[in-house]
């Protein structure tokens, strides 16, 4: 590897490195506890609704830097929806379910309509419906909290993946055979990318970035299984946020419609007078919001258990936060749901190891602030220096 | 020894990886309208950015000599101080600010915490008298058109005591008349000593205007032409800027003309932002197999609203008449819908409204047909490069790959692009909305090229232009169009510049 491809290695890796290294000095100044087998778990439940929300804001962001502020309370109405249904009424719980993804995708549509045909700003249309959402969540609750759910209902969300293979005492080994299959399919993959292009004259990948990335998503990825395969094995949650991922990151990257999202945000009259049905790429990127945030709430109120009018506060911000941090551009048009997902990952340790070390809760702000501001800094130099 | 009012001397000036100016050496004499000439990339820009001080003292090597003494700009108000003003091709003007404010935008009359709105609007009113504008200094700037926009930033430079205008191609989107006035008022200036510098590809206003021709090439000064007798020719300047001899600037062509394969009968369009104002006015037009139909007009002769009202409903309410293609008649109520019945129209406006900038060549070169490179929805990114590599070659795009960023190309090469993209969507029509514009001598020459293949496959094309010689040297057919309607038609070989300018001229009386 020669100067320029280093240099260019280090931009194109530059949120994952630095996310590498924050673990790094987390598991150094909290003498290795954020890399506890139990920690890694609560990692990743804990920030399961982020990666959720996270993916569903790239989207709208992709369309033209357009956030949707509503998603925090669409989480609390809909977990709201929920209590009211599965708890108090008694409904079967998957049912109840699927009304909250439906309620989440006409909320969504709803939106979604106001800004892609009325033409109202997306700022202002979902600053509407993050105050209407929030009332009605409170109405709906009259102020309480409804608790507990069904256990049957809290298992979908909670359990872990059953472990049939069995494994020594403390090590799950079906947990450590699923992630080992896991990085062998991920590394066949990437090579027959890279197989695949080794005979045309365009090239994205090189053998160093493809060998280099599979040995790094190799020696995450087995960490990550063998320290959960000795906590309590393969948390369903973990599972269903790799099924999301993958088929976003499908969409994004492999679709026609993906690549209109990609259109529109690059240039919105160039897209239309390609033929290209602008208002229903607005439409579809705030109705699946909408979806995603139904699909939260009920992440949301299966961790904590109840459905609180207070819940999902702030939500939308730590959403358009992670976008921002994964590399998307304010005005539209680029950013990856990976990088999406990387950037929420990066919060969510931030918020973790700094818990772990007993930073009081307003400083964590703080830094949080920091970090976010300084990470688009460095991008908007960098890509400054680059023109 | 001559009176200079400005001396760069060996300027050096480089981009990583690239030396934009290359020991360029340029002299000014005072009161001289000194034309700059080159072709795109050439360095032209980075030249007149040194001057201004866009590229502060120190990020260049050589020396600006204005005055008589050595200037050290560190910004643009540096040079403006001095009378410096650069008047940049892509206009700087606020669009809903009124015509006043911008004049003195940045350069408030009044205090700096009360702004003097009278005398703002006294001051701009005398501006615009001398620019010979007449509208008031209240109009909103997105109220009025290219033509009075390039005025007002005229009036705009005026404003600021100038010495040393600097005009970055000021024509650009000007019609013919338009032009005219905008290049007498430079004249005038001259008459008030002062000194221009005018950046131009339109070669026959520069040995119009010019007292002195600077060509530069590959980021050279090649030579400087004296013109104060304006007997230098168009091919002259040609040879210069490319290095080679380029005997026509049109290519030949040998076309069987078909059957008549697109109509318009009574094609009637409502400009949406005045209901009553009929922007096309019942206009009959025919096209056939292998045909290239020019329509000439003055801007806002709705040349560009007729094709996009055709092309899916794109501009205007209230449409009527037929369209009819291949002998059937046709609706066409979305782009799409025109795209699918192998319609397509090429933007006068590529930045804006015909490419993806921030996206590479392989994405813009399909979007407007993504299923002929999708199957289910899916892309076949091995399809899609076949595709962008094959247009790349044939459309002969320099650029380092199908992944480079369209905006890091020159307009010549994305303009390329963007034909190709269109001529990927298989029409049998193409409305081409001035297919050369901003696009250096070399790169027309190839585009005039494409587009003779495209009417031998047995392709129709409709052209507009404000360059009439481009409409003369390529048409079997030409259409004139004022006020919405078309007032006439003429052959190609029957057709000058002079009975064209005299039927729109008689028409508006």
């Amino acid at each position: 590897m020669n100067k320029t491809s280093v240099s260019q290695f280090i931009k194109k890796y530059t949120l994952m490195i630095a996310l590498g290294a924050v673990v790094l000095i987390f598991a150094i100044l909290t003498e290795g506890s954020i890399l506890n087998p139990q920690n890694i778990n609560n990692l990743i439940s804990q920030n399961a609704y982020v990666i959720i929300l996270a993916v569903g804001m790239l989207m709208t962001i992709l369309t033209g830097g357009n956030v949707d502020l509503s998603v925090g309370s669409v989480v609390a109405m809909i977990g709201a929806v929920t209590g009211t249904l599965m708890v108090t009424n008694g409904m079967n719980i998957y049912l109840t379910m699927a009304i909250s993804l439906g309620l989440g995708v006409l909320v969504g549509a709803i939106q979604g309509f106001i800004i892609a045909y009325i033409k109202v700003p997306p700022f202002i249309a979902t600053l509407g419906g993050m105050m209407i959402w929030r009332g009605v969540a409170l109405i709906i609750l009259d102020g309480f909290t409804i608790s507990p759910y069904p256990d049957q209902y809290l298992n979908i969300f909670n359990s872990y993946f059953p472990n049939f293979l069995g494994g020594p005492e403390g090590l799950d080994l079906t947990c450590l055979v699923i992630g080992i299959i896991g990085v062998a399919v991920f590394a066949v993959l990437r090579y027959r990318t890279y197989a695949k292009e080794k005979n045309q004259t365009v090239k994205t990948t090189t053998l160093g970035g493809t060998i280099g990335s599979i040995v790094v998503v190799a020696a995450v990825g087995l960490y990550v299984t063998y320290k959960l395969a000795s906590y309590r094995g393969l948390p369903m949650i973990l599972i269903y946020l790799f099924i999301i991922i993958a088929i976003y990151h499908y969409y994004t990257a492999k679709t026609v419609s993906g690549r209109y999202l990609y259109a529109v945000g690059g240039n919105e009259k160039a897209a239309k007078l390609s033929g290209i049905d602008t208002e229903k790429v607005y439409f579809k990127a705030y109705t699946n919001m909408g979806f995603l945030s139904g699909l939260a709430a009920l992440v949301v109120v299966a961790r904590f258990n109840a459905a609180s009018p207070t819940a999902g506060t702030g939500y939308e911000m730590d959403a358009i936060a992670s976008v921002f941090l994964g590399g998307a551009s304010a005005y539209g048009g680029t950013g990856t749901v990976i990088g999406a997902v990387i950037g929420a990952l990066f919060m969510g340790v931030l918020n973790n190891g700094m818990s772990i070390m007993g930073i009081d809760a307003n400083w964590q702000r703080v830094v949080k602030g920091v970090v976010l501001l300084a990470a688009v800094i460095f991008d908007v130099i960098s890509k400054r220096k680059k023109s | 020894m001559a009176d200079n009012i400005l001396e760069m001397k060996n300027i050096i000036k480089t981009f990583p990886g690239v030396r934009a100016l290359d020991d360029v050496n340029f002299t000014v004499k005072r009161g001289e309208i000194h034309a700059v000439c080159g072709e795109n990339g050439a360095g032209k820009s980075t030249l007149m950015n040194v001057l201004s001080g866009v590229y502060p003292y120190g990020d260049y090597s050589g020396d600006i000599v204005y005055n008589g003494e050595v200037c050290q700009f560190n910004g643009i108000n540096d040079s403006e101080e001095k009378g410096i003003v650069i008047v940049h091709q892509e206009l700087a003007l606020v669009p809903n600010l009124s015509v006043g404010e911008n004049i003195f935008l940045g350069n408030e009359v009044g205090s700096k915490h009360n702004i003097d709105w009278d005398a703002t609007h006294e001051k701009a009113k005398e501006l615009l008298n001398t620019v010979g504008l007449d509208v008031s200094p209240h109009t909103l700037i997105e109220d009025i058109g290219m033509g009075m926009r390039q005025l007002v930033e005229i009036a705009k430079a005026l404003s600021k005591d100038v010495k040393l205008l600097i005009l970055d191609e000021p024509t650009s989107s000007l019609n013919e008349k338009e032009s005219k006035e905008l290049l007498d008022l430079i004249l005038e200036f001259q008459r008030q000593g002062i000194s221009s510098i005018i950046i131009s590809h339109k070669l026959n206003e520069i040995s119009y205007v010019a007292d002195a021709i600077t060509i530069i090439r590959d980021g050279k000064s090649i030579e400087t032409i004296p013109n104060q007798d304006r007997t230098v020719d168009e091919d002259r300047i040609v040879r210069g800027m490319v290095g080679r001899e380029m005997t026509d600037r049109y290519p030949d062509r040998d076309v069987e003309i078909g059957e008549t394969i697109f109509e318009l009968k009574n094609w009637t369009v409502h400009d949406p932002n005045h209901t009553e104002r009929k922007a096309v006015n019942n206009v009959d037009l025919t096209l056939r197999s292998g045909e290239i139909v020019g329509i000439a007009g003055l801007v806002g002769a709705g040349r560009t609203e007729l094709a996009m009202s055709v092309f899916g409903r794109s501009y205007g309410e209230n449409i009527s008449g037929q369209i009819i293609k291949d002998g059937q008649e046709v609706e066409l109520k979305t782009i799409r819908e025109a795209i699918d019945n192998k319609i397509a129209y090429l933007t006068e406006d590529r930045k804006e409204n015909g490419l993806i900038l921030s996206e590479s060549i392989r994405i813009n070169t399909t979007l407007a047909k993504m299923d002929k490179v999708s199957k289910n929805q899916t892309i076949d990114f091995e399809a899609e490069k076949a595709v962008a590599e094959q247009f790349r070659k044939s459309m002969n795009v320099v650029s380092t790959s199908i992944e480079q960023q369209i905006g890091n190309l020159s307009g010549g090469n994305q303009q390329k692009i963007l034909l190709g993209k269109w001529v990927f969507t298989d029409p049998d029509v193409l409305f081409l909305d001035e297919p050369t514009r901003g696009v250096d001598v070399g790169a027309k020459y190839e585009i005039y090229t494409i587009i003779n293949d495209l009417v031998a496959e047995g392709k129709g094309v409709i052209m507009i232009s404000s360059e009439l010689p481009e409409l003369l040297g390529m048409c079997d057919r030409i259409y004139i169009m004022n006020e919405g309607r078309f007032i006439g038609e003429m052959d190609g070989t029957e057709a000058t510049q002079e009975n064209i300018m005299s039927m729109i001229v008689t028409d508006a009386n």
